[in-house]
């Protein structure tokens, strides 16, 4: 028998194609009902463990939100139009300490960002796997790095607070410490994907390693390090206004005693303070990583 | 044919310099400006510097102490004897990561529909929402379980919610985002089909982000565990308060066999949150875009 190329395929075939082609999906949607099921099941039983461990209950939660509001309500004390002017004054009658803990908070940010910048960044040479010669030295750097990112900052702070005493070096060195574990980290995987091509050249050209990280390395590097920064800055302006609670400087200490002896209007208006800071830093920063540094080194 | 190195003089490179000198260096202006910000960068460090007091003798001798009576002071780590009660807070640590997580995460879903652009024809609820999350992002765990230890009492309870608010602003903008970036091609083909708003989020917004959503929450739930440590200092409940305890009590054995435990415990959390992104996902080859976004 001769049979046409330009017939259609047959249909008994056809239908031999779609009932397997059945068959499959009806066992691989079988299979993912299953896993499905499995993965819910032990999710639910570990939501389970965990509503029992902590005691969580809603009625507690109930009982909190008249204390909640109340709490609210007095975080603003009455402002009239009429009296704006004394209201608003006697609401922020510590504005001149407040306003000077808001500052030592930016700038406690600032020195951490740059020292932990520079440590990590230096650190980070070490701890790249196609820059670090020696294993052990790799391995040292990375384990360094992880600890001190690894350690929550407060902790850091607590640990400080105690040789250098309760103010804002002990923050300023909390907050480098963690910031250089995650700066090296960020940075070790910048070192990482760069071109191996510039290197090769300085080398072939008579340079050391030094010379291969400075004029190989560094160009290729700045734009994403510089971008990194910026928003590693953004980052520790929210960490420097916490390590205060626990003696640690800046503004967090204010909002901690504040907090403590339940001067509510206070409370409300340094957290005021807070959120506008930040918000403000969060829009100055991006505009100046745009900017600066374009988006495309962002998109790494 | 030999090739022949021609020969650069220092006259060659003078003249060169002198018709294209774009090519030798960045015009004076520009540099001048990159110039001063490193001249004012580094200017304040130094002020910053020694506003703190990092170039007094003072801190020389904070750094004698550091090393003599804090680190020395740390090991070797002791307190075995209550290494149970000690496991039984990192348990709670966990729990309220969880807990925390998941009450943001359902907050937030219906929520991030509001938030996002392709979602919400109005401007101002679309606007609002997003600002709402900013605001909650903004205060740090620890504030919030400040506020909320005076609100529902000492204990896990307040960190647990001080998690899901901050988590709720989180969400809301990592969910939003996601759905703004999706393929608006199989929303069209449901409405082709007579599909009406519930039928257009199920069939066509869900399976394209549900996978995206699903990998960031777990990553979030990993970045909780490591924020959920540390609001028992405040109070709110978990490790943080033992660790807060013994470090104040100056038993710096037993604070750094805590810390040691909540490191261990950290990395287990991570490995399995990466197990299980790669289970679910499959996305193992993908760089997390999140990564970059949520502190490290």
């Amino acid at each position: 028998m001769v049979t046409n190329p330009n017939a259609g395929p047959d249909v008994s075939v056809a239908r031999g194609v779609v009932a397997r082609f059945e068959k499959q999906y009806a066992v691989y949607r079988r299979k993912k009902q299953v896993t499905m099921a499995l993965f819910g099941g032990v999710f639910a039983l570990c939501v389970i463990a965990a509503l029992i461990t902590t005691k969580f209950s809603l009625w507690t939660l109930v009982e909190g939100i008249p204390r909640a509001s109340e709490f609210l309500a007095r975080m603003l004390p009455p402002i009239r139009l009429g009296t704006f002017g004394q209201d608003f004054s006697a609401w922020y009658w510590g504005a001149g300490e407040w306003f000077n803990s808001l500052l030592n908070t930016l700038l406690m940010a600032y020195l951490a960002t740059i020292l932990g910048t520079l440590i990590g960044g230096a650190i980070s040479f070490f701890a790249a796997r196609n820059l670090a010669h020696n294993y052990l030295v790799y391995w040292i750097a990375r384990r360094v790095l992880e600890i001190a990112r690894t350690v929550p900052d407060i902790v850091w702070a607590l640990l400080f607070v105690f040789a250098f005493g309760i103010g804002p070096v002990a923050g300023v060195l909390a907050i480098t410490t963690h910031t250089l574990g995650a700066q090296g980290k960020l940075f070790a995987e910048v070192n990482e994907n760069i071109s191996p091509l510039p290197l090769d050249g300085i080398r072939a050209s008579g340079g050391n390693w030094f010379h291969e990280m400075r004029f190989g390395v560094l160009p290729q590097v700045l734009p994403n390090y510089l971008s990194y920064t910026f928003w590693r800055f953004e980052l520790n302006v929210r960490s420097a206004t916490i390590v205060g609670f626990v003696g640690a400087g800046g503004i967090g200490h204010d909002l901690f005693t504040a907090v403590q002896l339940l001067y509510f209007a206070d409370v409300g208006a340094i957290l005021l303070i807070i959120v506008a800071t930040i918000m403000a830093i969060d829009m100055l920063s991006e505009k100046i990583r745009h900017s600066a540094i374009g988006k495309a080194s962002f998109s790494h | 044919m030999t090739s022949q190195l021609i020969e650069i003089t220092e006259a060659d490179i003078a003249e060169e310099r002198a018709r294209n000198p774009g090519a030798f260096a960045a015009p004076l202006r520009e540099r001048m400006k990159a110039w001063m910000a490193w001249v004012a960068a580094t200017a304040l460090t130094l002020f910053c510097l020694h506003r703190f007091g990092f170039l007094s003798g003072d801190f020389l001798h904070g750094v004698a102490k550091f090393g003599d009576t804090v680190i020395s002071q740390m090991f070797p780590p002791t307190g075995y004897e209550s290494l149970g009660m000690f496991l039984k807070a990192i348990g709670e640590t966990v729990a309220m990561a969880l807990l925390g997580t998941l009450l943001g995460a359902v907050v937030a879903l219906p929520l991030s529909f509001l938030a996002a652009k392709n979602m919400t024809r109005s401007r101002p609820i679309q606007f609002g929402t997003r600002r709402g999350a900013d605001l909650l992002r903004s205060f740090d765990y620890l504030i919030w379980a400040l506020i909320f230890v005076r609100a529902v009492g000492l204990g896990p309870l307040a960190g647990i919610m001080a998690i899901a608010i901050v988590e709720i602003g989180t969400f809301i903008k990592l969910y939003s985002e996601a759905i703004e970036n999706l393929d608006r091609k199989q929303i069209d083909g449901v409405t082709s089909l007579g599909g009406n708003g519930m039928h257009r989020i199920w069939f066509g917004v869900l399976p394209q982000v549900l996978p995206m959503m699903l990998s960031n929450t777990l990553y979030m739930f990993e970045h909780n565990v490591r924020s959920a440590s540390i609001l028992g200092i405040v109070g709110a409940g978990g490790i943080g308060f033992l660790l807060g305890d013994r470090l104040r009590a100056y038993e710096l054995r037993e604070a750094c066999l805590i810390i040691i435990l909540v490191v261990l415990t950290v990395y287990a959390i991570d490995y399995l949150s990466k197990f299980l992104r790669e289970q679910l996902i499959g996305d193992h080859k993908r760089r997390e875009p999140i990564d970059d976004a949520v502190q490290v």
